[in-house]
């Protein structure tokens, strides 16, 4: 029995799946959660810090996590990060270049928040800005969409190597529920909007925006996280073979390729 | 002392004049109303003021060709990869015949042109992106546009200019939508490790993922005056704080006070701005 996509969609929001931080508490060892961006405050929504996917294998983690109870779903603002969120996941990012380790990122959300404060203090520079540091990272990354992957508030924590999804995540470009209200000024046409814009883990794995589907195994969720842990520590011995110039060339091809469109002229070289 | 350092580099530049009469000559003479203070009147005079309204001040928005021709040296534009057509891929409801109306009504294929020009015989690539165009949302063909002529850019070590309007994501594409901002980003990237110059200007409006990807990677920000520029749309954050905001929100002022735009620059000065900024910038890119 195939679920719809606005199913997924609920199921990829239910409150009882699991959040960001189980997943990081899980797979690393040794953790050691590290705070804020070094320029204006701590963002809750983002969890990060370093510790080892393995004996050997140090790493940084950058969690979106929407929380688990009332008290903490409102400091996380349900897993919508601000500015410093993102200013805090890139300052790691690049301590993570710095010391060479490889960067595993869980994202869940739905997307950055939209708040006056986070005007202010320039929400879309800190993702564009995040992207943009992102593909010049001279160090692997890899980015699992646990949940909601919502617009440029994903993206900003999966300008990636790899990317995964689990088997009920979605991914999307603007919510169903924005989508139906610009489109057709009418928010109860979610299901319908969910379907058009093709969100789940399977689209994106035939649009290639992901690498795998992971399947999903709550019940046995030590297991589940064994097996994402096997998959990070084999994509990272295959990436970290590579040079820098050759890993900043993958990812670059890796994103190079996204488009559908059409030419009039053949293949006109510019001069 | 702006204008004495202009003549100046106009005399050791020799900077030609802009295409302001052919581009005249070659637009339609049609009325139109000022959105501010109604006040009517003809394109051809419109763009002799600036495209700015002679009564009250309000900047008219403008055209992807119109723009760079208004701005650009005389006979120095040449447009690049202009064949791209968007494709219904998704088969999204509405998506083809509005594509189709958007084509008819601007006479493009899509939502930005770009290429090469020349400010003051100062050679550089651009993008403008054209808000009439589905509100310049960003698809594929946007996307592989602005990559392209970037990449253009880096293998010529020229510096590009781009004018940023947009709605947003280009939803009727889902998901590939968004890919254009990391693929742009990745262009935009590459462009600026080999030293090369990107300003931007935002232009009114300038939202969602364009103003979270490429319209905040310049190395330079200019915005133009009271432009819209915003991450969120202004009802979802009233919604979202379920108060008023204030009547600057999101304009370029704003985003000044803020931080995050280095000038606002009036049309009338901006091809004076961006001259002297391609002249500042002139030895890293035609020299080495």
């Amino acid at each position: 029995m195939t679920m719809t996509p606005y199913e997924k969609l609920k199921t990829a929001r239910a409150s009882t799946r699991p959040t960001g931080s189980a997943y990081v508490d899980q797979i690393f060892k040794n953790r050691m959660e590290l705070h804020g961006d070094r320029r204006y405050g701590d963002d809750a929504a983002i969890y990060s810090g370093v510790g080892f996917l393995d004996d050997n294998i140090p790493a940084t983690f950058i969690a979106i996590d929407k929380g688990t109870d009332l008290q903490s779903r409102l400091a996380k603002n349900f897993g919508c990060p601000k500015p410093e969120g993102y200013r805090k996941a890139l300052r790691l990012m690049k301590q993570a270049e710095k010391f060479r380790r490889p960067v595993i990122c869980f994202v869940d959300t739905l997307g950055a928040f939209c708040g006056a404060e986070a005007e202010e203090r320039g929400q879309g520079q800190a993702i564009a800005e995040n992207i943009l540091e992102m593909m010049g990272l001279k160090t692997p990354v890899i980015t699992i969409v646990i949940g909601e992957g919502g617009s440029g508030g994903a993206l900003g924590l999966a300008t990636a190597d790899r990317v995964y999804m689990l088997e009920n995540a979605v991914y999307s470009v603007i919510s169903p529920e924005g989508c139906a209200s610009i489109l057709w000024k009418d928010s109860n046409k979610v299901a319908d909007a969910a379907a058009c814009l093709h969100i789940t883990a399977q689209d994106m794995r035939e649009f290639k925006v992901v690498e795998g589907i992971i399947t999903e195994d709550f019940d046995h969720f030590d297991k589940m996280c064994n097996s994402i842990r096997h998959q990070i520590k084999k994509d990272i011995r295959a990436l970290s073979q590579l040079s820098d110039e050759e890993l900043l060339e993958n990812r670059y091809n890796r994103f190079r390729q996204f488009g559908y469109f059409t030419r009039t002229l053949d293949d006109e070289e510019d001069e | 002392m702006a204008n004495a350092f202009t003549s100046f580099i106009k005399n050791i530049t020799g900077q030609q004049p802009t295409d302001l009469d052919s581009l005249i000559k070659h637009t339609e003479n049609v009325n139109l109303v000022c959105k501010s203070c109604k006040g009517e009147f003809s394109k051809h005079q419109l763009l002799r003021t600036n495209m700015i309204c002679p009564k009250c001040g309000k900047y008219f928005r403008m055209g992807g060709k119109e723009r760079i021709k208004w701005l650009a040296d005389k006979k120095s534009c040449e447009f690049m990869f202009d064949d791209f057509e968007s494709r219904d891929f998704l088969e999204f409801p509405g998506y083809s015949e509005k594509l189709e109306k958007s084509r008819k009504a601007t006479g493009e294929k899509d939502a930005v042109v770009v290429g090469t020009a020349k400010i003051g015989g100062r050679p550089f690539a651009f993008f403008v992106m054209d808000s009439r165009f589905m509100m310049a949302s960003m698809g594929s063909v946007l996307g592989e546009k602005i990559t392209s002529v970037f990449e253009h850019a880096t293998r010529y070590n020229l510096p590009v200019i781009g004018f940023t309007a947009s709605g947003g994501a280009r939803m009727q594409e889902g998901i590939i939508s968004l890919m254009q901002m990391a693929k742009v980003s990745g262009a935009v990237k590459r462009h600026s490790s080999a030293g090369n110059l990107y300003v931007t200007v935002l232009t009114d409006p300038t939202t969602g993922g364009c103003t979270a990807s490429f319209a905040m990677q310049g190395d330079i920000i200019l915005a133009e005056p009271k432009a819209l520029v915003g991450f969120a749309g202004r009802r979802v954050v009233e919604q979202t704080t379920k108060s008023k905001l204030p009547d600057n929100f999101q304009s370029a002022e704003f985003l000044l006070e803020h931080g995050f735009v280095d000038a606002i620059v009036p049309r009338e000065k901006l091809r004076d701005s961006l001259l002297n900024l391609l002249e500042i910038h002139a030895g890293r890119s035609d020299e080495v």
